[in-house]
């Protein structure tokens, strides 16, 4: 039961939270489709603390809580608020807590939302800590995953790009790991899976590492690229070196199965090119697009009655 | 076994035995002995043990640990045995506990964690396994392993 519960980790949702939540997302993309809103959450509002630049996932979390009849408070730009005259996050989530019935948190840094579910008073989501957890896209991942190829279960799932850095690979991992999967993951060396995710999965027999996509890509049912995140790399002569590596265009997609589908968090830079925008397989705008619902269900499931 | 002592009985201070052989020159880094000590140490290292085979034992005059030193210690020596010595009398004696939580003990590092900013928090770390040596930190979840933990 997530009533009243933070999420800062894809492992604060269990697996019957998850079907819960699937199931009222597709419930959620219903009243979305006809046109329409709900009050489910008259009077209740929601605080966004965006310590990081966001498009879609604030957006989507704001458009969810809208959708769902509560209003949004939110700090336009940190660089104007109490944190430039050095307020801890500590006191800025007291604050926020006490003006608002749920924060929805994005920090550079680690355990900033962890650290701001202990302050706050109030449910905390974690829409994104430095290279750590980003569980909501998590769940929108496996819904898309879900509504896009009928089950999770039984599939081959295969993960390019930064895997090192990239946190929305981190939590899905982690998830997946839950599931009948294969997982490959393909990467330079240099952005190889941390082992720190690993201690978190039980059965590493069921993934594998790869240089590149031409060994996995024809048994591949989901493809899941990743941007090599340059905001990530200290050393830039190391980012150069790596851009650029895995880039999917309309041949590599023509071996991919015919019912198999692309996915990729977004933004991307030139790792999908725009040719397969068009082609079946491409799922992401769609992914995108599931955000809203998603977000409804699980802001509905913490606050709701 | 030889029923000689090599290091000889202290008249008050804290020894700490059945530390796994090896590791007792990581149990004085964490207890801070430097150069300018003004307290005797003594480590003996490779003793033979009925019980471990061998091991290090260390004798520390009018020196006695703080909670966070006995769990810094349960990290490296899960075994190890304390005892309180007054007077040349053993006053109390008891085996290291290994916590499951080490809170306030320990830096992430992890430089880009929260705990290392000037947030009111106290690290706090979970113990993932003991054997070998792995620890999750609370807020950022990265992992440290012995090496990471006493470099």
């Amino acid at each position: 039961m997530l009533k009243n519960r933070s999420v800062v980790s894809i492992e604060d949702v269990d697996s019957d939270d998850l079907n819960d939540l699937f199931d009222l997302s597709d419930s959620m993309l219903r009243t979305i489709e006809k046109g329409g809103s709900t009050d489910l959450l008259r009077n209740k509002i929601m605080a966004t603390l965006f310590y990081e630049p966001s498009t879609r996932t604030r957006l989507s979390f704001e458009s969810a809580m809208h959708r769902l009849g509560g209003s949004v408070i939110t700090v336009s730009d940190v660089k104007t608020s109490s944190v430039a005259k050095g307020e801890t996050l500590a006191d800025t989530i007291r604050m926020a807590s006490s003006y608002s019935d749920i924060i929805v948190i994005r920090h550079p840094l680690e355990g900033a939302a962890r650290l701001a579910s202990k302050f706050a008073n109030r449910p905390v989501i974690n829409a994104g800590d430095g290279s750590g957890q980003h569980p909501t896209q998590t769940i929108l991942d496996l819904y898309t995953m879900r509504k896009e190829t009928g089950s999770i279960d039984g599939k081959v799932v295969t993960m390019v790009g930064d895997l090192r850095y990239g946190r929305t690979i981190h939590s899905l991992i982690i998830a997946l790991s839950k599931y009948d999967v294969k997982i490959n993951l393909v990467s330079p060396q240099i952005l190889r899976l941390p082992e720190y995710v690993y201690t978190k999965i039980g059965d590493r027999s069921r993934i594998k590492e790869y240089d590149d996509l031409s060994s996995v890509i024809a048994d591949t049912d989901v493809l899941y690229v990743t941007r090599i995140q340059k905001e990530r790399f200290t050393d830039q002569n190391e980012y150069q070196s790596v851009i650029g590596s895995y880039s999917v265009d309309g041949d590599l997609v023509s071996k991919m199965k015919k019912d198999a589908i692309i996915m990729h968090p977004l933004p991307r830079v030139d790792e999908i090119r725009p040719e397969v925008d068009e082609l079946p397989q491409a799922r992401y705008f769609k992914q995108a697009y599931y955000g809203v619902p998603v977000r409804m269900a699980l802001i509905y499931r913490i606050l709701g009655d | 076994m030889e029923k000689t002592l090599r290091i000889s009985k202290i008249r008050d201070g804290t020894v700490i035995d059945h530390v796994p052989s090896g590791k007792g020159i990581r149990v004085i880094g964490i207890l801070g002995v430097h150069e300018d000590v003004n307290y005797t140490v003594s480590l003996a290292i490779h003793v033979p043990s009925s019980k471990m085979g061998f091991k290090d034992v260390i004798k520390i005059e009018n020196r006695f640990l703080d909670r966070n030193e006995l769990d810094m210690i349960s990290l490296i020596a899960p075994n190890a045995t304390i005892s309180i010595i007054k007077n040349y009398e053993i006053s109390e004696k008891f085996q290291v506990e290994l916590p499951s939580r080490l809170i306030g003990v320990l830096k992430c590092r992890n430089q880009n964690c929260i705990t290392n900013t000037h947030e009111p928090v106290e690290s706090e770390f979970e113990i993932v396994s003991k054997h070998p040596l792995v620890i999750r930190c609370v807020y950022c979840e990265r992992t440290m392993g012995e090496k990471d933990i006493f470099s």
